[in-house]
């Protein structure tokens, strides 16, 4: 048996990772998918803590994480698409109009 | 305790190739392995029915539809974008190993316990789905219309002219 601490850790050290990612990276589609895999370091902890507690809503929170994850996937990459072909380019820096 | 390692090293090392890749294939890739392995852990934790949610709505629908954008843009070198300085991802990393540190000394202060038995039927399609569509059903039907939201949502934001 793992103690719940190893889970809890490995939890921490994706998010740690998609964070560097997200905040590091510069083109729109890795920092999507750093953002799954910090969506999934968060159902990491969910699950574990429901194996802990010997409850299952922890599954519940996962399943609604997972569908939420799905749906950002969908429209995150429709404006993708757009920035794209409005703008021609894939880097963050260079899509600024509100910022200016 | 092997079963865990076994997952969890290709899990790591898979997770930082999302992050060292230059081309989003790759990147893309590596997420696609990276689920894999979390399924596993997954099934470690007796979470049998969001395992194969994992496999099948992120290993399978939201990684083909990067990959279907990622496909369709038909990215030329320029386009990927420089990374940042070095120094931005320096500071970068070391405020990455601040909110690790800060987690991780929750998690010690929390301290290791061994997880409980749990009965026969825990994390099956069964126990959840009595679950879902009993306690969470209001949440459960949300998320429908939420899907429903984000199809219009993608058809709208992704066609050139309505």
């Amino acid at each position: 048996m793992v103690p719940s601490n190893y889970y809890l850790a490995l939890g921490a050290i994706l998010f740690t990772i998609g964070l560097f990612g997200v905040v590091t990276k510069r083109n729109i589609l890795i920092v999507f998918m750093c953002i799954e895999l910090m969506l999934n370091a968060a159902n990491l902890t969910f699950l574990t803590f429901a194996r802990q507690g010997g409850n299952m809503a922890g599954h519940a929170i996962a399943f609604f994480v997972i569908a939420v994850a799905a749906a950002e996937a969908a429209v995150g990459l429709a404006i993708v698409i757009a920035i794209y072909r409005t703008r021609g380019t894939l880097h963050m820096d260079e899509v600024k109009v509100l910022r200016d | 305790m092997a079963v865990f390692w076994i997952f969890t090293v290709p899990l790591i090392a898979s997770s930082l190739g999302v992050v060292v890749a230059k081309n989003p294939i790759t990147a893309a890739m590596s997420l696609v392995g990276a689920f894999f392995c979390l399924a596993g852990i997954y099934v470690l934790l007796t979470a049998h029915l969001v395992a194969f949610l994992q496999i099948l709505v992120y290993a399978g629908a939201i990684m083909v539809l990067f990959l279907f954008v990622i496909m369709l843009l038909s990215l030329q070198d320029e386009v990927l974008g420089v990374s940042r300085l070095k120094v931005m991802q320096g500071v970068g990393a070391v405020g990455c190993i601040g909110v690790f540190a800060v987690v991780y000394r929750a998690i010690l202060a929390s301290g290791g316990r061994y997880m409980p038995q749990v009965d026969e039927g825990y994390g099956t399609v069964k126990a959840v789905g009595r679950l879902l569509f009993t306690q969470y059903l209001l949440p459960f039907e949300a998320t429908s219309l939420l899907l429903l939201v984000a199809i219009v949502g993608a058809v709208v934001v992704a066609k050139q002219r309505i």
